[in-house]
């Protein structure tokens, strides 16, 4: 056996599978089935970690997800996870873990000088002191803070592995699978439900893994589990999850179990998922998550070598470890004997048990002092000794006014203690439940709840493992409608424990520089609680804030109930009448991994690719994202910035042609016999004269009046209208039209169809593009008199099918060849060919962006902000004034959509047509202008224009329309303010001329 | 995640739908009041109780509909289609 402290013949773990790993560096040796925790207490050490705040030396309280101290970091490179419980981190060959919160090393840390300084660190510390002076802000408290902040290091790397998410439906999911759980998941799974058995540990069984006096149908706890995980997994309905912790109960019984498949094999197979987040929709929940074994709140109860009385059980039957050779027992409950017998078999000694209540009695306490085990009724523990390692517990009597007298030192090197037990509440809590506080149990208890969920057993109060079972039983009959469960006799148990205690324990003196800790993970003690309510904090939530007590990775799990006391006690009120704080998820820390999933990389969104993205790809183009889309945005030749090839491309279009995949815009079919009449009362425009044939420049507007979005509507009959919206606004204009049709405009008989996809569009733009088109365009004449400017037809190019528009966002003559997107290669291809002597150029994004500001043609979003009208961007010619309602309508005859003083749509240029204003900018009427100061407009949009050989900008700016000539500043953040002048919008072409030759 | 029951598809998962703001309020004719098409706009009941409200099965069917759920608990008491009265379930939590 390996490990001085390693019991022969005891515990779970596989002494045939011996294991090797590394801690701090440093070899240890455990077995299969052990824990961090275990393999290290098997070697008789205690210390695994050091404190957040004081750098305490720290060794494990329990042995399960409640740990606050012993966290760990494990693994190696991107790998690395930090915060880890060495309590539940199973160890496996090869495997690498290191304490954390130390430096240089965990024995000899530097930081722990903080102890000294304790009486300076009060709570609400950082309050106080990091408020003045501000400038002392970013050279000293952040960097501070961030070096104190947080307890792990996050790995920098890349996580190599991957994570899953899985939705899952069932008739009833089981939290917990301890004895209530596993007789609920078996009652519910017998009655033929589709049931879901989730435990956070490696094992189902919870206390009973650790029981060895209780029997079941005459079998030990571990004999009795094992059966009955051998039923639940015969039944074909019951799916059973070990390390599987239910962490988040959300509406409607959706609840997230976070599943850990890989961490504890030394080899995980390739494909395996490192972990995996289950999303379960439960028609009903049975939470059976047990209790939680309260710590006592005394001076030094952190020494490394004070644990809790039921982890020491475990770690002796779970793992055949014994934690210490001489233990002092500090109980105020009637389980802390039952250990004490079990440690005392195994051959720990133990040298008393210091007794909170002044009679205990029953038969477990006879069966304690029949083994002449000294017990010390209405006894204290004043202090504990020793520094790395608990040497000694100072046990002093508590007279019946409560005062302490003196006490006697007893050496030790294990203090067990015992509160008595906390309800586990947090998932019925997550789901709004109500509490209820019990008086006989001192705790609080599962109230109603809106969900369908029931609790069982220990997590509601109930202790005798016969009830516990029972209860169990009758949640899972309850969760499916079942009239008859499984049965059990239980042959032997002890009785539930009575008494318990909650708050800072009786001490002698004022205790003004004793450090008795109430939360271990955040170094709040008894002492901080007090002093902020002293301070004037009396709501629970705001001492919690303030002390950060249960704030920790922990959530308080083993201290709430502590500091609830502890207040209740200094302001003289009932623990219900103060309340409880809020339980928030995750019940334990869940790694960003398992949250990402898949999400991450190029899986973290959906990517859109326009029809000729392979085509931009092979010419080198470089992208840009645009919403989901991937999109060109420029073509650099070798040698050429951005800037030199978006002026090149820019030059092109207005020199010959250019082509561009216009594929991205929106587009909806407007269909039906009340097409006219719906695009009447949608747009701000007038829909109904418009010819089959033709096209309009639409503007959308919402009821509050200001612009929502924009694009050219095509009439393809009578009642079709071939509708495009910006590349942003495709879903939310189709969604808004659904909502006018839906539920405002029954009477209206319209179809709305998205064909974005279905209806590739090539641009080709440029003196040129009549010249590049007209061959390829089967039998169509589109000659300047037989198709102007705005307007349409429907035809075919090489035989593919055709919706060709005459429009243009460049100022040149232009068309949008639309075509169906799974011909529209080869089309673009043909293009492409009949232009390549005529000097065709694709263009990208940027010179398609650059080209309609120098024609000053608005883009949603980028000009508008939300609060714009269609006057304030140049746009109120569209508004129809005859129509007797419309979208918008009403609103824009509202007096403060004509001020004055509204922000509208305007050119602005530099003195040096060098210069170039940035976007956002803010306009002032004064060069020299004191700060804060309120501003005459701002920038919209900024390029150089190779057309004039200049930067332009667009701006919104206070009754810009009527300010043509004057002269704005544009601040800066970086040097003195740049005189502008405000000038019309349409820098290029300003009468249209190329447009409609 | 909510659960809501689409009148015309069943119950879905609430990643499948678009919130669609308080239900039944009704867009006035043009000719009203400033005060009454800004009340319109802008004010809302902001119910603490059994609130009737729109949804739109987005990623399904494409429908709005109408959906009474109080907002204290998440708990859905009737969907029912638009142009439908409301039905009367008290304020039952
Ligand atoms: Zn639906």
């Amino acid at each position: 056996m390996s490990g001085a402290f390693r019991l022969a013949g005891r515990g779970r773990i596989d002494t045939t599978r011996p294991v090797v790993f590394r801690f701090d560096g440093r070899m240890v040796r455990g077995y299969a089935g052990d824990t961090v925790a275990s393999a290290l207490l098997a070697e008789g050490r205690h210390l695994m970690g050091r404190s957040f705040k004081y750098h305490r030396p720290r060794g494990p309280v329990s042995a399960g997800s409640d740990e606050p101290n012993a966290l760990i970091g494990v693994g190696e490179g991107g790998r690395y996870t930090p915060n880890l419980r060495a309590t539940q981190v199973e160890i496996h060959d090869g495997m690498v873990a290191v304490s954390q919160n130390r430096a240089p090393s965990l024995r000899f840390d530097i930081g722990a000088l903080n102890t000294l300084a304790a009486p300076l660190l009060p709570a609400g510390f950082y309050y106080k002191t990091f408020m003045w002076p501000r400038g002392f802000w970013d050279k000293v408290y952040e960097p501070l803070i961030r070096r104190a902040a947080g307890l792990g290091r996050a790995p920098t790397e890349p996580d190599p592995d991957h994570y899953a998410l899985h939705y899952a439906h069932c008739d009833v999911l089981v939290a917990g699978g301890g004895p209530a759980g596993l007789a609920a998941a078996l009652a519910a799974g017998q009655a033929g439900a589709r049931v879901i058995l989730c435990d956070e540990n490696a094992e189902f069984g919870g206390s009973l893994l650790a029981d060895t006096y209780s029997l079941i149908d005459g079998l030990p706890g571990g004999e009795w589990v094992a059966r009955i995980v051998a039923e639940l997994e015969r039944l074909p309905n019951v799916q059973l999850l070990t390390r599987c912790s239910a962490f988040n109960y959300g509406p409607h019984n959706m609840v997230a179990l976070n599943q850990r498949l890989a961490d504890h094999l030394a080899t995980p197979p390739a494909h395996m998922p490192r972990e995996r987040i289950w999303q379960v929709r439960a028609r009903e929940v049975v939470l059976a998550a047990g209790a939680l074994e309260r710590v006592l709140v005394f001076e030094g109860n952190d020494r490394p070598g004070i644990m809790l009385a039921s982890a020491a059980r475990t770690y002796l039957h779970r793992y055949g470890v014994a934690c210490g050779r001489k233990a002092v027992v500090v109980t105020a409950d009637d389980a802390a004997y039952r250990v004490a017998l079990d440690l005392a078999e195994a051959g720990v000694k133990i040298a008393a048990i210091a007794d909170l209540r002044s009679t205990p009695g029953g038969p477990l306490v006879e069966a304690v002092r029949a083994r002449g085990i000294e017990i010390l009724p209405a006894t204290t523990i004043q202090r504990a000794h020793g520094h790395l390692r608990v040497t000694g517990a100072e046990l002093a009597p508590v007279g019946a006014d409560g005062g302490v007298g003196k006490g006697r030192t007893v050496s030790c090197d294990l203090v067990l203690m015992s509160g008595g037990f906390t309800p586990s509440l947090h998932l019925h809590s997550q789901a709004r439940g109500a509490l209820r506080f019990d008086d006989a149990l001192g705790v609080y208890l599962p109230g109603e709840s809106i969900e369908r969920v029931r609790s069982a057993g220990s997590c509601r109060g109930m202790f005798a493992l016969d009830d516990v079972l029972r209860d169990g039983v009758a949640a899972g009959l309850a969760a499916t409608g079942g009239k008859s469960g499984p049965e059990w006799a239980v042959t032997r148990q002890d009785a539930p424990g009575t008494g318990g205690f909650a708050g800072a324990l009786p001490r002698r003196g004022p205790g003004h520089l004793a450090l008795a800790f109430v939360d271990f993970q955040n170094d709040v003690t008894a002492k901080d609680v007090k002093l902020a309510v002293r301070e004037g904090f009396r709501s629970i939530e705001h001492v919690k804030r303030y002390t950060t007590t249960g704030m920790a990775t922990d959530q308080g799990k083993g201290s709430n109930v502590n500091a609830l006391a502890i207040v209740s006690n200094v302001l003289g009120r009932r623990p219900e009448e103060i309340g409880l704080t809020t339980y928030r998820p995750p019940y334990t820390p869940v790694t960003f991994g398992a949250f990402a999933g898949h999400a991450r990389g190029d899986q973290f969104d959906p990517l859109r690719l326009p029809p000729m993205d392979a085509w931009a790809r092979a010419q080198g183009a470089v992208f840009e994202d645009v919403g989901l889309w991937r999109r060109a945005r420029y073509f650099p030749r070798v040698g050429e910035d951005m800037a030199a090839a978006v002026a090149r491309e820019c030059r092109a279009v207005r020199a010959a042609a250019g082509i561009f995949d216009a594929s991205t815009l929106g587009k909806i079919e407007v269909a039906g016999p009340d097409a006219a009449e719906f695009m009447n009362r949608f747009y701000v425009n007038v829909w109904t004269k418009l010819g089959v044939g033709k096209c309009r420049y639409g503007l959308v507007c919402r009821d509050s009046g200001f612009v929502y979005d924009d694009g050219v509507v095509g009439r393809i009959a009578a009642d079709r209208f071939h509708v495009t919206t910006t590349t942003g606004g495709a879903a939310g204009v189709l969604n808004m039209m659904e909502d006018y049709l839906q539920t405002e405009w029954a009477d209206l008989d319209v179809w709305l169809t998205s064909i974005t996809e279905e209806w590739a569009v090539i641009a080709l733009q440029g003196p040129r593009a009549r010249d590049i088109l007209a061959p390829l365009v089967d039998g169509l004449d589109i000659s300047a008199g037989a198709m102007p400017h705005m307007t349409l037809r429907e035809g075919s190019i090489g035989g593919v099918p055709m919706r060709l528009f005459r429009v243009s966002f460049t100022g040149e003559l232009g068309y949008e060849i639309n075509v169906p997107s799974s011909q529209a290669q080869a089309v673009w291809d043909r293009v492409w060919q009949a232009g390549a002597s005529l000097g065709l150029t694709p263009y990208g994004t940027e010179a398609m962006h650059v080209l309609r500001a120098e024609k000053g043609y608005l883009i949603v979003g980028q000009e508008t902000d939300g609060t714009m009208t269609p006057a304030d961007v140049g746009c109120g010619w569209a508004v129809s004034k005859v129509k007797p309602d419309f979208i918008g309508k009403r609103a824009l005859a509202l007096p403060a959509m004509y001020a004055p003083d509204r922000l509208q749509m305007v050119g602005v240029l530099t003195d040096d047509p060098r210069t170039m204003l940035e976007e956002g900018m803010q306009l002032v009427t004064a060069a020299e202008t004191p700060i804060p100061t309120s501003a005459e407009g701002h920038v919209t949009s900024s390029y150089f224009s190779p057309a004039l050989g200049r930067s332009i900008a667009i701006a919104m700016v206070k009754g810009g329309r009527g300010r043509m000539g004057a002269a704005l500043y544009a601040l800066r953040l970086d040097g003195p303010a740049l005189k502008v002048t405000l000038v019309d919008p349409v820098f290029y072409d300003p009468e249209g001329a190329r447009l409609n030759g | 995640m909510l659960l809501i029951d689409c009148p015309y598809c069943g119950p879905r998962a609430e990643i499948e739908f678009a919130y669609g703001g308080e239900a039944h309020i009704a867009r006035p004719a043009a000719d009203v009041s400033e005060a009454e098409w800004a009340a319109f706009l802008y004010l809302r009941d902001n119910t603490k109780g059994v609130l009737a409200e729109r949804w739109r099965h987005s990623h399904g069917c494409g429908r709005f509909f109408n959906a009474l759920r109080d907002t204290r608990t998440d708990r859905f008491h009737a969907f029912y289609e638009i142009g439908t009265p409301r039905p009367d379930v008290g304020d039952a939590a």
